[in-house]
C-alpha cells in the first residue's frame, strides 16, 4: 500500500479497490459493507423490508459541462446507485463543502439544478449540512449525497448474483460524459457537440424490472467505465463474461476523440447508462423494455455471461479476433505518439 | 484541437476496421506462410494495436511477432528520468510532461510520487500547453520533458521557435528525443535475435519518410513494410512481409500510403534540423547509441533545461530483476520474463515496460497475453 494519497486512488479502478479494501474495509466491517455492493440492501426485519443505501461524493471540475453540472450530477449519481440495488429511491441527504470566495450566483444555480433534477427523478432531499473551507482548500463545490430507498419486491439484484446463461445488456451508448467532461476542462479544447449522459435511471430500472424480475445484476458504468463494471461483476460472481465489441453502442464523436487520444471507450466514465445481467428467459423483453424508454433507445445486447474463465472478460474485437478487456488501473493517460 | 468531423472518422474507421477483409488478409496471410518468420514491430503503438484488435489470433504459428524498441517512455534511460525527477524537484520549477511518464520509476522514485511529494509535476498533452502554462506564470520557470521519436521531436522544435517568436524567458526543454532508425541498426548489429522482417512505424515514417529504411533491405537484406495503426493496415503490412519472406526478397513497401510519402514531410524535418542536432544518447537497454538522439542546437541553449539547470544526480540504479532492455531489444517476451503479471503488473510495475500504453509489457497484459 503506498503512504501518500495519488489521483488514481479515485478513479475508480484497482487502485481504487485495493484502497477500500485494505484501509476502509476492515476497521468498518460488518456483513452489510462486506457485500461491497454500490448501495447496500439492509433488511428491517420486523417491516419486512429491504433498504437500499448508498452514499456518493461529487468533486467534479467543471462545475458545469455540456449536459449537467455538479447538482444535477449529485442526485442523479446517487438516485442510480439506489436504483442499482434494485430499489425505489426515496429520499437523499446533501452534505456541501464550500470554499471560501465561491460566488454565491454559482452555487444558487448549482443548488436549483439540484432542485430539478430530485423533482424529475421523483425523490426528496431531506436533509443536508454545510460546511465552509479556507480559500484554496477546495475546489469551489464538492457535494456529498446518501441516497435511502426501498428494495422491490422479489427483487434479488447483487454483484453476486450473476449466472452461466445471463445476457448483458447495456442501456445506451459509452463514454458520452467523461469525454463532454474532458471537453471542458483545461487544456484540451475540442469542438465536439457532445453532451453528458447525466441522468436519472430509476424510470428506467423500473422499467426493466416490471417484465424482467428475475435481473441478476444492475450497474452503472461511472468511473472506470464498463470495463471496470463487467470485471467487478465477474469477479464477484466467479462468472466469465464474453462481449462482442462490434455491439457496444458508441457515439461517432466520443469514438472519434478516443482514437485522437488513445482511451479505450469501454473505460471511460458514464452518469445514465446500466448495465443488467438478465437470465435469457426474460432477455428479449428486458431489451424491448429498455428501448421503450427514452433512456434507453440506444440499449443493445452486448455479451453473455459464461462459466468458462471465471473473473476474466473477453471481447471478440470489431475484426473477429479475441482479446481480454481488463479492469482500468486509475487514471486515464492520453498517449505520447 | 480541430473540430472533430465524425461522420468521415466513423467512415474511415470502418473502412480500415472491415471484418470481411480482416478474414481475407488474415486467410491470405495463412495460406502464403510456409515457412517461419519472425518478424519485429518496431512501434509500440503498433504492438498495442496488434493485441488490441486480438491480431495473433488470426495468424499461422509460422508468424512470430516481436515488439521492438519503439515505446518512448521505455526507452528513457534511468539516468534521464532521474534527471527529470531532480529538474521537477527544483524550487518553483513548474515540470511539463506526457502522461505515461509520471509512473515510471526512477532509481529512488517516481515523477507521481515526487508529485505527491509537493513537486509540481503537470500532465500535458501537447508541448503547446506546457509554453501556454510558462507563458500564464512568467515568474516560475516551466520545464517540458521532451519524450518521444521523430513523431513528437518536430512538435517540440515547432514550440521551441514558438517561445523564441514570442520572447518567452521562462520555457525551456529537457530532450531526451531519440532516432529510430539508429535503434533498429543496433538490433541488427547485436544480431541477439534473427529478424525476417520489420513492420515499420507509420507516425514517425510520416514524419522521416519511407526511403529512411531503405539500409534495411540494402545493407541487411531484410523487408520491411510501413504500416498504419488500423487493424487492416497491419495485416497488409503483415502479408506483404510474408511474401516478400516467401519470395526471398527484400524491399521497403508502404502500406500506409494515405500518410506516408517517399521524402516524409519537409515542414516538419526543417524544424527539427533547425531546432536540434543529432548526438549520441543512452537508451535504456542499449547503453550509448551513436547518433541516436536529438539535443538542442547552441543557438537554442537559453531553451535547454539541462543547460539552464545542472542539477546534482546520483548514479541510476537498476530495477532489480527487471529484463525491460532484453524485452525493448526483441530477445525476451513480455511473456518469458519471469515477473511478467506474478511481480511485475500494471497496478505495480517494476519497468517501464509495464508502465506504459505503448510499452510491451503492458499490451501482453492488459489484451490477455498472459502466461
Amino acid at each position: 500500500m503506498e503512504n501518500v494519497i495519488r489521483l488514481s486512488h479515485g478513479a475508480g479502478g484497482r487502485m481504487m479497490n485495493d484502497l477500500i479494501r485494505e484501509v476502509f474495509a476492515t476497521p468498518l466491517d460488518n456483513p452489510i459493507l462486506r457485500q461491497m455492493a454500490d448501495a447496500s440492501a439492509c433488511n428491517l426485519q420486523s417491516a419486512n423490508l429491504q433498504f437500499a443505501i448508498s452514499t456518493d461524493s461529487f468533486v467534479i471540475n467543471p462545475l458545469f459541462f455540456p449536459g449537467g453540472d455538479i447538482g444535477s450530477l449529485s442526485v442523479h449519481g446517487t438516485v442510480n446507485d439506489v436504483a442499482m440495488a434494485g430499489a425505489r429511491p426515496l429520499w437523499l441527504t446533501a452534505g456541501f463543502i464550500l470554499e471560501e470566495g465561491l460566488e454565491m450566483g454559482v452555487l444558487e444555480r448549482v443548488v436549483r439544478s439540484m432542485g430539478e433534477a430530485a423533482r424529475a427523478a421523483g425523490v426528496q432531499v431531506v436533509a443536508g449540512d454545510t460546511k465552509v473551507v479556507e480559500r484554496g482548500h477546495g475546489d469551489g463545490i464538492y457535494i456529498n449525497t446518501a441516497g435511502f430507498g426501498v428494495v422491490r419486491e422479489g427483487v434479488h439484484v447483487g454483484p453476486q448474483e450473476a449466472r452461466a446463461g445471463d445476457v448483458v445488456l447495456l442501456s445506451g451508448t459509452v463514454g458520452d460524459h467523461g469525454i463532454a467532461v474532458l471537453s471542458q476542462r483545461e487544456g484540451l479544447r475540442f469542438e465536439t457537440d457532445l453532451l453528458s449522459d447525466s441522468a436519472a435511471l430509476n424510470g428506467l430500472v423500473e422499467a426493466l424490472l416490471d417484465v424482467a424480475p428475475h435481473t441478476h445484476c444492475l450497474r452503472d458504468p461511472t468511473r472506470g467505465g464498463l470495463a471496470a463494471v463487467l470485471n467487478e461483476l465477474a469477479a464477484a460472481s466467479n462468472v466469465g463474461v464474453e462481449i462482442e465489441e462490434a455491439a457496444v453502442p458508441v457515439r461517432p464523436a466520443v469514438a472519434a476523440a478516443c482514437e485522437m487520444l488513445g482511451f479505450d471507450p469501454f473505460t471511460v466514465a458514464n452518469e445514465g447508462k446500466l448495465v443488467a445481467f438478465v437470465p435469457s428467459g426474460e432477455a428479449q423483453a428486458a431489451l424491448a423494455a429498455l428501448r421503450a424508454h427514452p433512456l434507453g433507445q440506444d440499449a443493445a445486447r452486448i455479451g453473455t455471461v459464461v462459466a468458462e474463465h471465471a473473473g476474466l472478460v473477453l471481447a471478440r474485437t470489431a475484426i473477429g479476433g479475441r482479446r481480454v478487456v481488463d479492469m482500468p488501473l486509475g487514471e486515464l493517460l492520453p498517449r505520447i505518439c | 484541437m480541430e473540430g472533430l468531423r465524425a461522420v468521415s472518422l466513423e467512415s474511415i474507421l470502418a473502412q480500415f476496421r472491415d471484418p470481411d477483409a480482416a478474414r481475407a488478409l488474415a486467410a491470405a496471410i495463412r495460406t502464403r506462410s510456409t515457412r517461419p518468420a519472425r518478424l519485429m514491430e518496431f512501434c509500440g503503438g503498433h504492438t498495442h494495436a496488434i493485441l488490441r484488435f486480438g491480431i495473433p489470433s488470426l495468424l499461422p504459428e509460422t508468424v512470430d511477432l516481436r515488439s521492438g524498441p519503439g515505446c518512448p517512455v521505455c526507452v528513457t534511460a534511468a539516468g534521464d528520468l532521474d534527471r527529470a525527477i531532480a529538474l521537477a524537484q527544483v524550487p518553483d520549477v513548474i515540470l511539463t510532461t506526457f502522461g505515461d511518464m509520471i509512473r515510471v520509476p526512477g532509481s529512488r522514485l517516481s515523477l507521481a510520487q515526487a508529485k505527491a511529494q509537493g513537486a509540481d509535476v503537470r500532465v500535458v498533452y501537447s508541448p503547446l500547453d506546457a509554453l501556454r502554462i510558462a507563458q500564464e506564470t512568467p515568474a516560475r520557470p516551466v520545464i517540458f520533458l521532451g519524450v518521444g521519436f521523430e513523431t513528437t521531436a518536430p512538435m517540440v522544435a515547432s514550440t521551441v521557435l514558438a517561445a523564441e517568436a514570442a520572447g518567452v524567458r521562462n520555457f525551456t526543454v529537457f530532450s531526451t528525443h531519440k532516432l529510430t532508425p539508429p535503434a533498429t541498426r543496433a538490433i541488427l548489429a547485436a544480431g541477439e535475435v534473427a529478424l525476417d522482417g520489420i513492420i515499420g512505424p507509420g507516425h514517425v515514417t510520416t514524419v522521416i519518410g519511407a526511403a529512411a529504411w531503405r539500409f534495411l533491405p540494402q545493407e541487411y537484406a531484410i523487408p520491411c513494410a510501413i504500416a498504419g495503426f488500423e487493424p487492416l493496415d497491419l495485416l497488409r503490412a503483415i502479408l506483404s512481409l510474408v511474401e516478400m519472406v516467401e519470395q526471398g526478397r527484400a524491399d521497403v513497401t508502404n502500406t500506409y500510403a494515405r500518410s506516408v510519402r517517399l521524402e516524409g514531410n519537409a515542414p516538419a524535418l526543417a524544424a527539427l534540423e533547425r531546432v536540434f542536432e543529432v548526438a549520441d544518447v543512452e537508451w535504456r537497454g542499449f547503453g550509448v547509441v551513436p547518433a541516436s538522439g536529438l539535443a538542442l542546437r547552441e543557438a537554442y541553449a537559453r531553451f535547454d533545461a539541462a543547460r539552464a539547470f545542472p542539477v546534482d544526480v546520483p548514479p541510476a540504479k537498476e530495477l532489480p530483476g527487471c529484463r525491460c532492455g532484453e524485452v525493448l531489444r526483441g530477445v525476451l517476451l513480455p511473456t518469458e520474463c519471469a515477473l511478467f503479471a506474478r511481480v511485475c503488473t500494471p497496478q505495480n510495475p517494476t519497468g517501464p515496460c509495464m508502465v506504459s500504453a505503448e510499452g510491451a509489457c503492458a499490451a501482453y497484459y492488459r489484451y490477455g497475453e498472459r502466461i
